[in-house]
């Protein structure tokens, strides 16, 4: 399985709708704090890897180099990954065979979005998903394609608003202890369930905002580990996945490739029973529902049984399985590529007892991070442990 | 343990720019394309011009698919057989969608589907909208019909089929 690889440091900007910064400015701000937290300076780095969503936020082609100065790239090997909303998860996994492999000690992992650029609504750059001769001259928009997926899962198994509003709840709530949060709020069920209706079964409290910044992590292999700190985080699992790009010949009610990636994951980590083996997990939360959907696709509970488990208080900070103690997509923001890898660098924190009033209540040993991507088809997951 | 005073980011508000406190630079794009239907969706396209559907048949995955591909992408070999399907369906997921791309607001919401057709292996799917019905009518597993444009308007599109209409 190649050589071991752990986090070591890790840094992010706020998330904020939109940032004086530009992109390069963000990536620089991230991969400051995440060598100084390591207390490792940009010589060290042998390699740099960075994650970054559509061309078309930006209107830059190539962002990756555009990007490269901010984040660290100079004279060194560069690679920029992109899986859409999968990157955040995507790029550490890159970081992790640029070391795995041995050819590379140390690698700067930098995940950047900045949506406020486009005009007048960054949904207009996520148009062009959709395929252009069989459904774009229907017009469609993003979020009809959550709202056929969030409807799809609930009259599957019965559920209400309600049972899928409580992970906007507590991810809002959460995200109150967060310093780089953009939205976090304390809210009802009744105020979720009251928001705006977008697209039925899509209200605006369902939906995670518009939002920039930058996270960055610090990984090496296991011989620089051991000289920079005493708490390094162990890479154990790394698996992703893709679906049909045909989405409407697809189980919409299930996300299979999600289920893939984890297995591999799991796999890799020697994980049998991930309900118990994982003790907290950050899975992608652009939607409320998709926290639910990815639990089930990550084999932390059964088919249908997340909104159980949810009303059960059992994925709360002080419970069994916390899920998104960070405050996740919902409550921290959704700057794409950026959002991902805040889930990994919470991961870290919590593992290494550094989350501060987010710190969950029970011991953790193992936690897990994933996203979700491209054509709503791509699920990408790290499992790290101490 | 971090404190947002240890977090750089800079935001900014609505207010900022009113102010002109901060300076932007705005281009406007000019990306013009046109795209080969290929194969198989120009197969579709000219059938859905004479008010039919077609999809395709992978023998060996015993698979009738809708949009048809050349390729089937379980066994990756070449597809065998175009097979007409209905111009009927059940619904397999909708949704009321009160905005367009931009936020702008509606107040008669559009409704978009996935539409399973009828003739094709269960689960196949296309997206469409449905209409000339209530909203709140609307439910998973109601069976619709294609609603065509007349003949002479139809150009070999998509958009060739209006929307979808229930029917019992």
């Amino acid at each position: 399985m190649g050589r071991r690889v752990a986090v070591v440091g890790a840094g992010m900007t706020k998330f904020v709708r939109r940032a004086q910064e530009t992109g390069k400015e963000l990536c620089w701000e991230a991969a400051k704090m995440a060598l100084d937290s390591c207390g490792m300076t940009l010589d060290q780095i042998d390699c740099v890897v960075l994650g970054t969503a559509p061309d078309t936020f930006d209107g830059v082609h190539m962002k990756g180099e555009y990007l490269s100065d901010g984040a660290g790239a100079l004279g060194k090997p560069y690679m920029r990954c992109y899986v859409g909303g999968g990157t955040g998860v995507f790029a550490p996994i890159q970081g992790w065979y640029h070391l795995a492999s041995g050819h590379f000690d140390t690698c700067l992992v930098v995940c950047e979005e900045k949506m406020s650029s486009y005009q007048p609504h960054p949904q207009g750059a996520f148009l062009t998903i959709f395929d252009h001769t069989t459904e774009r001259p229907l017009k469609p928009n993003l979020l009809w394609i959550f709202a056929l997926e969030m409807n799809r899962y609930m009259t599957t198994y019965g559920f209400k608003k309600e049972d899928i509003a409580r992970v906007a709840v507590k991810n809002k709530k959460n995200a109150l202890d967060h310093p780089a949060a953009q939205i976090p709020e304390q809210y009802t069920i009744e105020d979720i369930l009251n928001s705006e209706v977008l697209a039925w079964p899509v209200q605006r409290l369902d939906v995670s905002p518009v939002s920039d910044g930058a996270v960055a992590i610090v990984m090496t292999n296991e011989n620089v580990a051991r000289r920079v700190t005493d708490k390094p985080v162990w890479v154990e699992g790394v698996g992703w996945a893709l679906d049909t790009a045909y989405w409407t010949n697809r189980d919409l009610c299930y996300p299979r490739y999600v289920e893939v990636a984890a297995r591999m994951a799991y796999q890799m980590a020697g994980i049998t029973d991930p309900a118990h083996e994982i003790h907290v997990a950050e899975p992608y939360d652009p939607f409320d529902y998709k926290e639910l959907h990815h639990m089930e696709g990550l084999l932390l509970c059964g088919k249908g049984e997340a909104p159980i488990i949810t009303a059960e208080g059992k994925t709360e900070r002080d419970g069994e399985l916390p899920i998104c103690p960070s405050g996740g997509l919902l409550g921290v923001g959704n700057p794409i590529a950026a959002a991902g890898l805040m889930k990994v660098a919470e991961i870290f924190w919590q593992l290494r007892g550094e989350a501060g009033k987010r710190q969950i209540a029970r011991k953790a040993k193992r936690g897990l991070a994933q996203a979700w991507g491209d054509l709503m088809q791509v699920g990408t997951v790290i499992v790290l442990g101490i | 343990m971090l404190t947002a005073k240890d977090l750089m980011g800079t935001g900014l508000k609505s207010l900022d720019f009113k102010q002109k406190k901060v300076l932007t630079e705005t281009w406007k794009a000019n990306a013009k394309y046109g795209w080969d239907q290929g194969i198989a969706i120009g197969r579709y396209l000219r059938e859905l011009k004479h008010g039919k559907i077609i999809g395709i048949k992978c023998h060996k995955c015993n698979r009738t698919v809708v949009p048809p591909r050349i390729f089937c992408e379980w066994c990756f070999k070449p597809m065998d057989e175009w097979v007409y399907l209905k111009d009927t369906g059940i619904v397999n997921t909708f949704s009321l969608c009160y905005v367009t791309w931009d936020m702008k607001r509606l107040t008669e919401p559009q409704i978009p589907a996935v539409i399973e057709i009828d003739g094709a292996s269960p689960g196949m799917g296309i997206m469409h909208l449905i209409s000339e019905v209530d909203p709140k009518m609307v439910t998973r597993g109601m069976k619709v019909k294609a609603v065509w444009k007349p003949e002479n308007e139809r150009i070999g599109a998509i958009t060739d089929i209006k929307y979808w209409k229930p029917i019992k």
